[in-house]
């Protein structure tokens, strides 16, 4: 920023948020248009109607959640006798009974591990493929590229049941690399899809520069285009980490073991049998202490998860 | 030079092109081969038998059954989610009061709007079908709570064990999650559409109504006709939806059996792996020409601006 700011600038005033400035920069409205004459009136009514709307959508959002929220602090008895009161008293006994007993706390660190792992691999081999696809002329290329994309578009459960003997001859059911591998290749396409139209559009004169200096075409893609590349892989990095997070077919499928369950997987198969038993209070301990943390990450960032995710629909 | 290319090239590529082939590609491949056989699933054995599997689908009343609920599927929740997801947006972003200067504007506050809708769409889709088969509990669900609460006991259902009742409430719970995604892809796109067009829209007297369908929807047509494929997609699946949230293999009655969900069960309770992949291919039939319907549909003239 070479201009300098005023000093009265109002903090956390973002500049889309910033009001036109007022005075002849504004393009003078045409003769006969008066802001407050038809609109005006048609405005005020619109304005108590559109938020009376929104606000009803906004409570059945928030109304569920919040009611798993108070539920998880209550006690069985209260869960049945006032499903709506507001808990006597706040039990998080509950979610230490879910974190350790209910072993959320496995299914979490089993989650950590396998998605930390996919979405690594996923960037760095779906970055790799994107590259060459949209910087190198080979022969077989365009093969290449259609092969990738056209996965987007193939309902995944047609692929699974092969998929499962699959990894059942390689040995590789029920573990965690096993699963990490399905996440990338399940990831591929549409991170190769992205990323190759996002190198298209960054200039070819830099790395062009980097090839003349004498670095190697590996030393160039890591140290050059990546780094330049990192608005575009943030974007895809948040679309893939949501949904490798809050994957459920793929582990409900091809990873049954007990102990290596994801966090999806092992809430409902813990809800499954909790209904007998009827811990209901430590379930929807389970169940809000596996949104918290999705919630509080996206309410952080939760401008660039909504860019992220609504990159992936635009193309 | 030339060389060193080369194998940079393939360097780059063998690992990712391996991934993706022996665990994507080849799968659905010999997921068509394997709807010719009679396989179990459980042994290695096989032989081909042509197109028996697609014969018994034919004259299956349970595959059709699914097929049907995946229909309704397709119609009312996209139908459902995109518009509520245009309403929504069109009210954050036009439906404020004009104020000083500006022919439209969005209402106030209209980012925390956007904040909150957004919530369901970063919780899983098992989270979010736990959270409501508690809901919908008939015993200590919040909606009967409600019901009671509000002197409305008559109301009062078991939701998801009424096979009438059992896919509308699935599909409730879809349209919820997804409609915050849409609102936030909506108003991207309205926000890029020139303020002077509505500006000029209100001069010639039209109202907020015929603004929204004279100006903003054709303008954010391409938006949404990628979302319409997009909520197809989730439609056609439903997978996790009926698996968690009702019971057996379908739900009662099998009312909300869809195609998804068969596949699964005839693999891995019924052990006829070799049928449920000719399901697994009559899905795929579905999803395109579900993909042509809707880009012929939507085929319009390309606006631009």
């Amino acid at each position: 920023m070479t201009s300098h700011a005023e000093p009265s600038e109002l903090p956390g005033v973002t500049k889309e948020d910033e009001a036109p400035p007022a005075g002849p920069v504004r393009k003078q409205p045409p003769p006969g248009f008066t802001p407050e004459g038809r609109l005006g009136s048609e405005g005020k009514v619109l304005n108590v109607f559109s938020h009376g709307i929104l606000v009803v959508w906004g409570l059945l959002v928030t109304l569920p959640l919040l009611w798993a929220v108070m539920s998880s602090l209550k006690t069985d008895k209260q869960i049945f006798t006032s499903p709506w009161g507001l808990p006597s008293a706040l039990h998080f006994d509950n979610w230490s009974r879910a974190w350790s007993k209910s072993n959320i706390g496995d299914f979490f660190l089993n989650t950590i591990l396998v998605v930390g792992c996919s979405l690594i691999g996923t960037m760095l081999l779906g970055s790799m493929a994107a590259y060459i696809l949209a910087r190198f002329e080979f022969p077989g290329k365009r093969f290449i590229y259609f092969m990738f994309v056209g996965g987007m578009s193939f309902p995944i459960i047609l692929a699974l049941v092969p998929l499962f003997f699959v990894m059942k001859n390689m040995s590789l059911l029920n573990t965690f690399h096993g699963l990490i591998l399905v996440y990338i290749a399940y990831s591929l396409p549409f991170t190769v899809f992205f990323l190759t139209s996002f190198f298209k559009t960054l200039p070819s004169s830099v790395a062009e520069a980097a090839l003349i200096d004498g670095a190697s075409h590996t030393r160039t893609f890591f140290q050059v285009m990546l780094p330049m590349a990192k608005p575009g892989l943030i974007s895809v990095g948040i679309f893939n980490f949501l949904g490798q997070w809050n994957q459920y077919m793929l582990p409900t499928v091809l990873n049954t073991d007990e102990d290596k369950r994801v966090l999806t997987q092992g809430l409902v198969q813990l809800a499954a049998s909790q209904q007998y038993k009827g811990d209901w209070s430590a379930l929807f301990a389970g169940l809000v202490l596996a949104m918290l943390p999705v919630l509080g990450v996206y309410i952080l960032f939760q401008r660039q998860v909504q860019a992220g995710l609504t990159a992936g629909a635009l193309k | 030079m030339q060389h060193g290319k080369y194998r940079f090239i393939a360097g780059f590529l063998a690992l990712p092109v391996i991934l993706y082939a022996v665990f994507v590609i080849s799968p659905f491949v010999q997921a068509i081969y394997y709807s010719f056989t009679d396989w179990t699933g459980l042994s290695s054995d096989f032989k081909m038998v042509g197109f028996k599997n697609y014969n018994w689908l034919l004259h299956d009343d349970l595959f059709w059954k699914a097929v049907g609920h995946n229909v309704v599927l397709l119609l009312v929740v996209p139908l459902v989610t995109l518009g509520l997801g245009l309403f929504f947006a069109f009210m954050l972003n036009v439906g404020g009061r004009g104020r000083k200067n500006s022919a439209i504007s969005g209402v106030r506050g209209s980012s925390l709007y956007k904040v909150i809708y957004f919530f369901p769409q970063v919780l899983s889709i098992a989270i979010v079908a736990l959270l409501f088969q508690f809901t919908y509990n008939p015993r200590n669900g919040a909606i009967n709570a409600f019901l009671g609460g509000i002197g409305l006991e008559s109301l009062q259902q078991g939701w998801l064990s009424d096979p009438k009742l059992a896919l509308w409430c699935l599909m409730a719970v879809m349209v919820w999650s997804n409609v915050g995604f849409y609102v936030v892809l909506f108003s991207a796109g309205m926000s890029s559409i020139p303020k002077d067009f509505y500006e000029a829209a209100l001069l010639d007297g039209a109202n907020r109504i015929k603004t929204f369908f004279k100006i903003t929807l054709p303008l954010l047509w391409d938006t949404v006709q990628t979302g319409w494929i997009y909520m197809g997609i989730i439609a056609l699946d439903a997978f996790a939806v009926v698996q968690i949230m009702t019971v057996g293999p379908g739900g009662p009655a099998d009312s909300t059996q869809v195609m998804g969900y068969y596949v699964y069960t005839k693999t891995f309770h019924d052990g006829q792996a070799g049928r449920a992949t000719t399901i697994g291919v009559a899905m795929l039939i579905v999803t395109l020409i579900f993909a042509v319907i809707v880009t012929r549909l939507g085929r319009r003239e390309r606006l631009e601006y």
